[in-house]
This record gives structure tokens, sequence and C-alpha cells, in this order.
């Protein structure tokens, strides 16, 4: 066993103190990380990856349709009007689909935002691929001014049988205290 | 070296600047009753409140403050220092050592709790109001949603983790080093024995809270987003560090209470324990299984389901060892010459009601049953039992057990009894029916209730009322003993009663095992 001090009693007090420095440094260090790569591998928490997906030519199955349903919310203090220009899709697993999110920035200053999504039932999120999708990327938005927000989705053909409807949320949220100096630059 | 024969300093100093394990182990004792006492007027607020259905007394926004603060007062200021002290006074002379192994920071880990809990207790006159959060304190009610006092309360969370730290890494340090010559480990009281192991608990998890909290006060003031999605993150994982503490911390409160209960059971059974070494190894085993199961606690966040069997197989599994603590208990009694002084009653009451505690928690552990009882009633019954006739019985049991070795005089036997009476009465009038309105869907942390659980919760409060009145017949039992009770200098107090700590003078001299004892 490994001696630091001659002193036994140092010896304990210096193992168990580093015990606890690294305990704490366990939380920052380890499981914060560790939760974000279990949910992205286990697919839970609705989180859909993050990253722009490149279809696979399968075919389109016709004989089934799904049912997607979208939703947006402001997350406190946004101020942002920000909506789906329709509210629900009946498509086939396989087949490209395309829809737009509008957005308009009342306030007559420059705003970004980040749109956060997320999928229920939690299971589908690793069945939603999206080829193209504002949340990958902050929103810009001049003063007074509004933008559609693409999004280009295909749902796999492997989704499970089950499911009939998915609902695809998002969440938009005031990020431009967090680029702050960026938007300046711009 | 010429200081080592004196007795205590005089006046304040003695306790300001004391590094004597009696004196410091005595002022955690007294500061954790006074911490159970305000703890305590916490819960007759609640109670009071929930006497009738409709608004009472305080307003929605008071009552949530009072849950919180009632919940981390008894955690963290009544029940996790009571066993502090209580380790203080017995280790070193359970063990055959003249203190602890570090007593300056013995004195330090004790005297920053007051100006903690302090810090806590003014939050109530701030503006905004007191943490309002449950004692959980999940975010973003406690980040987002929280008032402007949620800083103090990190810090005092911070302060109190220190102490709690440096604590057990002197009874650690303590128990593996100073032990008397010939006391092997597997020759230790029990009480050493579950101390040890859960100083190494406190040790391991008291960090993961700190962290949690540091977390939590960079999000509110440094702009990160641990448990907030606007920034990527989860307040998901608040709940799984959150609980990584929080369960290792439920083990942290009741082994050591494990430890009295194995101690005092012997005494009045007048018959050694039942299965010594199975005893340490389940005190073992339950320590190890109290870090894999923390997802039991949040069986509602949507977890896959295999999360949620390993969770729930995992925790059933903890009956196992509990179980064997339960029938050696019993086993030690069986066919004993028993007696049922007031130590011992606790600990008969503790038996009790803690297994009643543990079959409710497995009813807790089963996951889709857990769905009904999720914060609801049921789950503070079930708590109860096992914090109140847990912890707190067997520290009765203790203070009466050791009160006439600490001060050398003995309390009044009729009086301790129905202090005992009282309290577990009063207990069981307060919680069981907690039991029956948790089923029907009442749930936790509400100020106002259905009128369907009248009945019920008038009972609970009458019940509440009665045992909070017993506790200060408590503190007049303890008084009157130190003050009037009757002087006893018989070196073993109890006839059945084994271990180092009887073999000294009674009342227990201010220096003790100056020179180790030879333990056979």
């Amino acid at each position: 066993m490994l001696r630091v001090s001659s002193n036994p009693v140092v010896d304990t007090v210096v193992k168990l103190a580093s015990t606890a420095v690294i305990m704490f440094a366990f939380v920052f260090v380890v499981m914060v990380p560790l939760y974000n790569v279990l949910c992205d591998a286990l697919g839970i928490n609705g989180k859909t990856s993050g990253e722009a997906y490149t279809s696979v030519q399968a075919g389109v199955d016709e004989s089934r349709t799904v049912t997607i349903q979208f939703v947006a919310t402001n997350n406190e203090g946004m101020p942002w009007d920000f909506g789906p220009s329709v509210t629900m899709m009946k498509v086939h697993p396989g087949a490209s689909n395309d829809t737009v999110f509008h957005a308009r920035n009342p306030l007559p200053r420059a705003m970004v935002a980040q749109a956060i999504p997320s999928v229920s039932p939690s299971r589908a999120a690793a069945y939603f691929h999206k080829t193209e999708c504002f949340c990958f990327n902050q929103q810009p938005l001049d003063g007074d001014s509004s933008a559609e927000m693409p999004l280009q989705f295909i749902i796999d053909r492997d989704l499970p049988s089950d499911i009939h409807t998915i609902t695809l949320s998002y969440t938009i949220f005031d990020v431009t205290d967090m680029v702050g100096g960026s938007i300046a630059a711009r | 070296m010429g200081d080592h024969h004196h007795g205590p300093a005089k006046g304040l100093s003695r306790w300001l600047f004391t590094t004597n394990h009696k004196d410091i182990g005595t002022m955690y004792l007294w500061f954790s009753f006074s911490m159970f006492i305000l703890g305590g007027a916490f819960a007759m607020i609640i109670r009071a409140e929930l006497f009738q259905p409709g608004m009472q007394l305080v307003n929605p926004a008071f009552f949530n403050q009072m849950t919180t603060l009632h919940g981390l007062v008894m955690v963290f200021g009544a029940i996790m220092p009571s066993f502090v002290g209580l380790a203080n006074w017995m280790i070193p002379m359970m063990i055959g050592a003249p203190d602890m192994a570090l007593p300056r920071m013995n004195n330090w880990s004790f005297w920053i709790l007051p100006p903690a809990f302090l810090i806590l207790a003014s939050t109530l006159f701030m503006e905004g109001g007191a943490p309002n959060f449950g004692w959980t304190f999940y975010a973003p009610l406690s980040t987002t949603y929280a008032p402007p006092s949620v800083t103090y309360f990190i810090f005092s969370i911070h302060v109190l983790g220190l102490s709690s730290i440096m604590g057990s890494i002197n009874i650690i340090a303590t128990v593996m080093n100073m032990r008397a010559p010939g006391m092997t480990y597997m020759k230790m009281p029990l009480f050493v024995w579950t101390w040890l192991i859960t100083a190494f608990l406190l040790v391991a998890v008291m960090p993961v809270l700190a962290g949690a909290v540091t977390m939590m006060l960079m999000d509110i003031h440094f702009g990160t987003s641990f448990f907030s999605a606007a920034g990527g993150g989860d307040p998901v994982l608040f709940q799984h560090i959150f609980w990584f503490f929080g369960h290792p911390e439920v083990y942290i409160i009741i082994l050591p209470a494990f430890g009295v209960v194995s101690q005092i059971i012997p005494t009045f059974a007048r018959k050694p324990l039942f299965g010594y070494d199975s005893m340490v190894y389940a005190t073992a085993a339950i320590a190890f299984l109290s870090f894999i199961v923390w997802a039991h606690h949040m069986y509602t966040v949507g977890m896959p389901v295999a999360g949620e069997l390993f969770f729930m197989y995992a925790t059933m599994l903890i009956a196992v060892p509990t179980g064997v603590k339960v029938f050696n208990w019993v086993t030690t009694m069986w066919r004993g010459a028993m007696t049922f002084e007031t130590p011992m009653l606790f600990c008969m009451g503790f038996l009790v009601l803690f297994t009643i505690g543990g079959f409710t928690g497995l009813m807790l552990s089963i996951a889709p049953a857990d769905f009904q009882y999720h914060d609801s009633y049921f789950v503070v019954a079930h708590f109860h039992y096992v914090m109140v006739a847990g912890a707190v019985f067997s520290m009765s049991a203790a203070v009466y057990y050791w009160l006439p070795k600490w001060c050398g005089r003995m309390y009044n036997e009729t009086m301790g009894k129905t202090h005992f009476w009282i309290s577990f009465v009063g207990f069981n009038i307060t919680f069981f029916p907690q039991h029956f309105v948790g089923l029907a869907g009442m749930p936790r942390r509400i100020p106002d209730y259905a009128l369907q659980f009248a009945d019920f919760n008038m009972m609970s409060s009458i019940g509440a009322f009665i045992y909070g009145a017993s506790q200060i017949l408590f503190l007049y039992n303890v008084i009157a003993t130190i003050v009037a009770g009757k002087p006893t200098s018989e070196a073993k107090t109890w006839e059945g009663a084994e271990g180092l700590e009887w073999t000294v003078a009674t009342p227990a001299p201010y220096h003790t095992f100056e020179t180790p004892p030879q333990v056979r």
C-alpha cells in the first residue's frame, strides 16, 4: 500500500483528503460528460443527434404513415414569435420531408437564438433523422425582422411499429449574452 | 509536555478552544439537540397548517420554506451532528485511545457548524424568504426559480459539508491508528465499525454534494448551464448527482444507529451480539450497495426500462444485508435474560418501527408500483419511519444508555419510560395514517389538501404535537439527570454491559486511557 508519510495519522489524513478532492472533481470531470455520453448512446431524454444525417437510399415505405406533430415553446423571457408553419404532417418512413419554422424578432436590437429539440416518445429519437435543421446552429436575427428557418428530416424505416405519432418539440432560448462579443463583430 | 494532567479550562474559553474529545462530543450533542428543537418547531408549523384543509395559518410560500428548512435542519443539523457527537464521546473510549487522532481539527469541525446553520436560519429573514425548493433542492427550482437567499444556502451547505468531511477524516484516522494493543478490527465494538464505514461514505459523497451546489452556484451567478437546457444542460442531471450523494446519505444517517442498537441490545439481553462477523459484513455490503441504487429516487424521470429494472433489483438486494442485521438483533434477544430499561425500550421500538419503514422501502423500490407512490405522503411516512424511529429513537436510546457514564448521575427510570411511551405512541399516531393518505393520493409538500384526507391529517397533527411535546420531556429528563440525578460511581452502569468504556471510572474522567489498556 502506498505510504505518503511515515506518520501513520498524517498518511491516513492525506489519503482521505485527496479522496475528498478527487470525489469533488469527479462530479465535474466525470459525471457530466458521462451523463451526456449515456444519454446519446441510449437515446434517452428525447435528444436527437446534433449533426446532420447523411441519408441512405433505402426506399420509401409507403405502407406506413406516421404523424409528426410540431411544438414550439419560448423559454422564459424570450420575446421572439416562434412557431411551425404547419403543426402536423403525415409522412412515410424513408421519405425526405421539408417544413419551415418562422421566427420574428420584435425587439429593435439584433439577437441570437438557439433552438433545443426534444422528441417524444423518447424511444423515437434515434429514428428521427434530421438532414438539415436550424437547431444545428445559433440563429442570429436583426432587430424587427423575421426569418424562415428550414427543417428537413427522414423517419427511419426501422421505427418501431407501435409508434404512430412522434412529437418534435423545439424550445427557443435567447443566447445573445452568451455569444456577446461575436455578434458585435458581425 | 507539562500540561498533560490538567482538567478543563475555566469559563467560555474551555468550550471555544477545547481539543478534548469529550467536550467536543458534548458540544455536538447539545448543538444537534438545539437543531432538533428548531427543526421540530418547523414541523409543528407544518402540522398546524395541515390540521384542517384550507389555508389556516401560513401562506403557501412560507409553508414551502418550512418543509425545506425542516428537512435540511433535521438531516444536516440534528441527526448527523448528533451521531458525530456520539462518535467523539464514545469511539476513543471504546477503542482505548486517549483522544481523537486530530484534536485541533476536531475543534474546528465543530465550530464551523453553528455559523453554517446561523447562515441557513438567517435566510428566513431575507428578502424573498428562505429556500423553498424542498431539502432535495431540485434544479431548476433551486436555480432559475430560486429566491435570492439560495446563495446563502449554497454557502452553508459548503461549510457543513466541510465540517462533515473533517469529522469523518478524524474518525477514520482515529480508528485506523489509535486502537489499544490487541484491539484488532474484528474485536472492535460494532458502533466503531458502523462509524468507520459511515465515515468512508461521508468522505466519498459529501464532496459530491459540494459539487452539486457548486454547479448550482455557477448556473445562478456565472452563466454556466449544467442544469439548464438553454445552454445544452439538463435538469435531470441534477437529480442524478444529488441522489448519488443522497442515497449513501441515508445510510450515513442509519448506520451509526445500527451501531448503537448493536451495543445496547446485547447489554439488556445479557448475551453477546449474535453473528458479530455477519453484522460487520452486512454493514459493508449495505455501504457498497448504497452507491449503485441512487436512481430508485427518480423512477418517474423517464429512464429506459433496463435502468428501472437494474435499480429496482439492486435496491431490493439491500433488504438482504438489512435483514441479516434485523434477524441478528432478534436472535440476540432470543432466550436472553431480558430487562426493559429505557435504552432497551427505545431499541425495541427502533427494531419494530424501523422494520416497518424497511418494508415500505421495499414497496417503494418496486419501479412499476412507485409511479403511484412517488412524491406522495406514503414516501413521507416511509422515510420518517426510518429517520425518526430509526435514527432519532436510537439516538435517544444512546443518550439514556451512556448518560450515567457521561455525568455520573442516573436518570429517572420512570421518566425515561414515560418519554419512550409518549414518543412511541405519538410517533405512530403521526406517521401511520400518512401511509393511508399517501396511497389515496395526497401529494407531499402541499399546504392544502382535498377534503377526504381531513380526518387522517388531523390525527397526524395531533400525533405530531404529542411527539413534539415528548421531546421537551426528553430535554427535561437530561437536564434533571445532570443537575439532580442520583449520583452513581459504578464503572459498569448496566449489569450486562461489555466494552472498554465501562472499565473507566464513572463519571468518565476528563482524560481516559492515557496509557492504553491491553485487550485480550
